[in-house]
């Protein structure tokens, strides 16, 4: 054996040594030593595989405007109050302004300084007098704005990564993607609807005082009092399997909300053995909860949850422990994702489903399966045509051909790359092309000799002249592979990732591997002729 | 063994008028049938939408899901099935809901109403928004015009312009009749079909540049014979790769298709159009579309300086 194909064989030896390495875990992970184990990963599988959940939400960053807003109106208020500066309304109007009423020009300067004194972010704009009144009009600039609308998406990104890491699901995959669209992929979760119904909760957890004197017959019609707003409290009937829904009218002024919780934790009420959610308040939560209790005792507190009351309990007597409970005919397992999205903290904005793809397991292993029988039976096929093409020379190509599929599945480990159904397709695709460089080879080496060369020189030349061709065709599929790899998303990526690293394998191995192995064979016997 | 004769002669070029005619013929008919069903049939990827694969523990039929969906309200409903049993189905939904409930469970509890509980198993639900599915049909169409200039640009680079521009239009052929015979069959174009397209773009390329790598080659060559005869030899010479490759080719898409499943199926009727098409447009189209072009050019035969870059 010459040296340069001694080389050469020891360098192909040596690949397929590192992707046997590579592939053994994905196979079977029993009785491995530990560092095997470790050090590759089986190969990794899409979530069309292995069953999923892929979800795009859009946050709604309007809405995180608005109460930020609203927020703002509710601090201008106490601030006036505690300046005793006689105003007459504060608002939020058409969306991002706010509109300070007061009587005359003297008070309208002490808001003027007010505001730029404790909201930097606001602009004044232009003043418009009505009725003797004078309107004083701010708004957000547009700077503060974009700054609120970012925020409020990586807030939700935070929170969202808080939830998926309480629920518990391995290799999660949580990215902002453009503006306010956040991508979630949770792999083989085997109940969807629950896990998407924990992510998509705003989880806004409230606390208002009931308005006992308004009717909320009359506030159902519509006729409601300024400065209440009319909710519905659910009431859930487990025995009966029933819920009705009872109108409420409480204060639209929030005194307490979740922000200040420490913790959330599922109990069973021992009376009527029914799961609550006990929660514990922060010290500042605590003493304003203890404020609050201290000073409406004999009247009912609303516990709302994303605008849907709770309970309303009577406030017996003053709490200073700073803990409470909120019940409300849960189920177990409510009672569980409540106190998950409570720990895991409220979503800064509501968020909206733009695109969901759940596979069930099942699905995911029959499409496995018919991929495997796929690749098989189309290997297979290819493997015969070959043989029966170009006899010797075929059996070289197919296995140039396995080389190629055990490249193929070792480079995926390696980088970690994901395998999904279009990925298979593209594998399958791959073995139908690959051979298409030895055909290219074969094909030549057959036109000189038909020029009457010997084998060797044939080989020589057919390999050079093909080699031009093969790589002007390979660079074009993979300019489009590169393309769709760009622009696509999770499984047709797959396709694109399998395609390319198939048509890189299959140069290495329908060139380099059957090059030597010629090689080999033309040194071994003296032949002039060659089963091509 | 050889199923092409070694010393093959046969006059493409010759018929390249008849090859053109016909593929015009079919582009326009695949037009035609675009046109009067008012574009692609897009899936919910493109359109947006819901689709929910349902597997029922007993045999039913589409109609049969069709009555039990028909007491809730969920906009235009479509009901096939899917695979060969009648146990599992493809419910497609118009609208979509940004709802955490989701319309999959709707569809659920109305199943379970009528075949009784638990024996509804979901298997796969999509919901699609119209603004997402607009963003990936714009997205798709940029991927195929970005594939199209980079392989301009490759093969302006290795060959000459008017090659690039040859491979260009053979490949928009390949693609338009795909397209074409996608809207024939009513078959519907979602994400997998772009990955196809671009698949298929770039088998047919394949399949081009090697008659044009031929055609450089020979064009080196001492020869009286003329650009079109080069041409033509070149087609000849590599005709019996150009065979073999798609019928490898060919035979794994058949295997994908037949015993791929129904996810899979479309993906393999798309290529299976392509590679055929794409076949027939290297040997019939891309190559005499130089003649074509040449002889725009005022006739002159050309034998332009090679330009070597190998």
């Amino acid at each position: 054996m010459s040296k340069s194909v001694k080389l050469r064989g020891l360098l192909i030896l040596l690949c397929l040594g590192i992707a046997l390495v590579s592939l053994v875990p994905s196979f079977s992970r029993e009785g491995l030593p530990e560092w095997w184990r470790s050090a590759f990963d089986p190969i990794h599988l899409g979530l069309d595989l292995q069953g999923g959940i892929h979800l795009v939400l859009g946050v709604e960053v309007e809405e995180a405007v608005k109460s930020r807003l609203d927020s703002i109106v509710d601090q201008t208020e106490n601030l006036l109050r505690e300046k005793d500066i006689v105003y007459k309304r504060v608002d939020r109007e058409s969306g991002d302004r706010i509109v300070v009423t007061v009587y005359d020009a003297d008070a309208g300067h002490q808001v003027d300084a007010l505001m730029e004194e404790q909201f930097r972010t606001l602009e004044p704009m232009t003043l418009a007098g009505e009725g003797g009144y004078i309107r004083k009009n701010y708004r957000l600039s547009d700077k503060e704005i974009a700054n609120i609308k970012d925020y409020a998406v990586r807030q939700a990104l935070e929170t969202l990564r808080n939830r998926v890491d309480e629920f518990g699901v391995s290799e999660p995959v949580l990215q902002r993607q453009s503006d306010n669209r956040i991508l979630i992929q949770l792999p083989g979760v085997k109940d969807p609807q629950r896990a998407i119904a924990l992510l998509g909760k705003t989880a806004r957890l409230e606390f208002k005082m009931v308005a006992e004197d308004a009717n909320p017959g009359e506030a159902v019609k519509g006729n409601l009092q300024p400065g209440t707003e009319l909710l519905y409290e659910k009431r859930v009937d487990r025995r009966a399997g029933t819920s009705t829904e009872i109108p409420l009218v409480v204060f639209d002024k929030t005194v307490l909300t979740g922000d200040l919780l420490s913790d959330a934790q599922v109990r069973i009420d021992t009376r009527f053995n029914e799961p609550y959610v006990a929660i514990d308040f922060n010290a500042l939560g605590a003493k304003r909860f203890d404020q609050i209790t201290a000073a409406n005792v004999g009247k009912r507190m609303a516990i709302i949850l994303d605008d849907t009351v709770y309970s309303a309990p009577v406030i017996r007597e003053r709490i200073s422990g700073g803990s409470a409970q909120i019940s409300g005919g849960f189920t177990e397992q409510q009672a569980t994702d409540l106190a998950i999205v409570l720990r895991a903290g409220s979503l800064p904005a509501p968020v909206k489903i733009l695109e969901n793809r759940t596979v069930g397991p099942s699905l995911g292993k029959d499409s496995i399966d018919r991929g495997i029988i796929s690749v098989i039976i189309g290997g297979f096929l290819v493997v015969l045509a070959m043989l029966i093409y170009y006899r010797m020379s075929g059996l070289i190509a197919n296995v140039a051909l396995a080389l190629n599929l055990i490249f193929i599945l070792a480079i995926l480990t390696l980088f970690k790359a994901t395998l999904t159904l279009p990925g298979i397709a593209g594998i399958v695709l791959t073995v139908g092309m690959a051979v298409d460089a030895n055909v290219l080879i074969f094909e030549r080496i057959r036109e000189e000799l038909r020029l009457g060369k010997t084998a060797k020189i044939a080989v020589e030349v057919g390999y050079s002249k093909a080699f031009v061709t093969i790589i002007d065709a390979n660079v074009t599929t993979l300019i489009a592979a590169l393309v769709l790899f760009q622009f696509g998303t999770g499984p047709v990526k797959g396709f694109a990732v399998t395609l390319s690293i198939g048509i890189l394998a299959s140069m290495f191995t329908a060139i380099f591997v059957t090059r030597m192995i010629f090689d080999l064979i033309l040194e071994r016997r003296q032949t002039k002729g060659l089963s091509i | 063994m050889q199923l092409i004769r070694s010393d093959i002669n046969i006059n493409f070029v010759g018929r390249r008028k008849v090859a053109i005619s016909l593929s015009l013929l079919v582009i326009i008919i695949g037009i035609l049938s675009l046109l009067i069903k008012g574009g692609p049939n897009y899936g919910i990827d493109f359109s947006g939408g819901t689709l929910v694969q349902v597997k029922i523990s007993q045999p039913t039929s589409s109609g049969d899901i069709k009555g039990a969906l028909a007491g809730v309200d969920l906009g235009g409903v479509v009901v096939q099935q899917f695979g060969d049993d009648a146990q599992e189905f493809l419910i497609r939904l118009q609208g979509t809901s940004g709802e955490l409930g989701g319309l999959s469970q709707v569809i659920l509890g109305a199943l379970e109403k009528k075949y009784g509980p638990d024996t509804v198993d979901v298997r796969r639900t999509e919901m699609v928004g119209p603004q997402v599915g607009k963003d990936l049909r714009e997205k798709g169409l940029m991927a195929i015009v970005y594939a199209m200039i980079g392989i301009l640009a490759y093969v302006t680079w290795r060959f000459e312009f008017k090659f690039a521009i040859g491979a260009i239009l053979a490949l928009v052929h390949d693609v338009l009749i795909t397209l074409g015979v996608f809207s024939i069959f009513n078959k519907e174009i979602d994400l997998p079909i772009i990955a196809a397209f671009l698949a298929i773009i770039g088998y047919s390329l394949n399949d081009t540049i090697i008659v044009y790598d031929r055609i450089r080659e020979n064009r080196g060559k001492e020869s009286k014979e003329g650009f079109s005869g080069i041409i033509n030899r070149s087609i000849n010479e590599t005709l019996s790769r150009t065979i073999l490759t798609s019928g490898t080719t060919l035979l794994v898409i058949l295997a994908l298709f037949v015993f791929g499943g129904g996810v899979i199926h479309n993906f393999a009727f798309a290529l299976l159009i392509g590679v055929i098409v794409g076949t027939y447009s290297s040997i019939f189209v891309a190559s005499p579309l130089l003649i074509f072009w040449d002889e725009r050019k005022g006739g002159k035969p050309a034998v332009v300086a090679e330009k070597r870059s190998s």
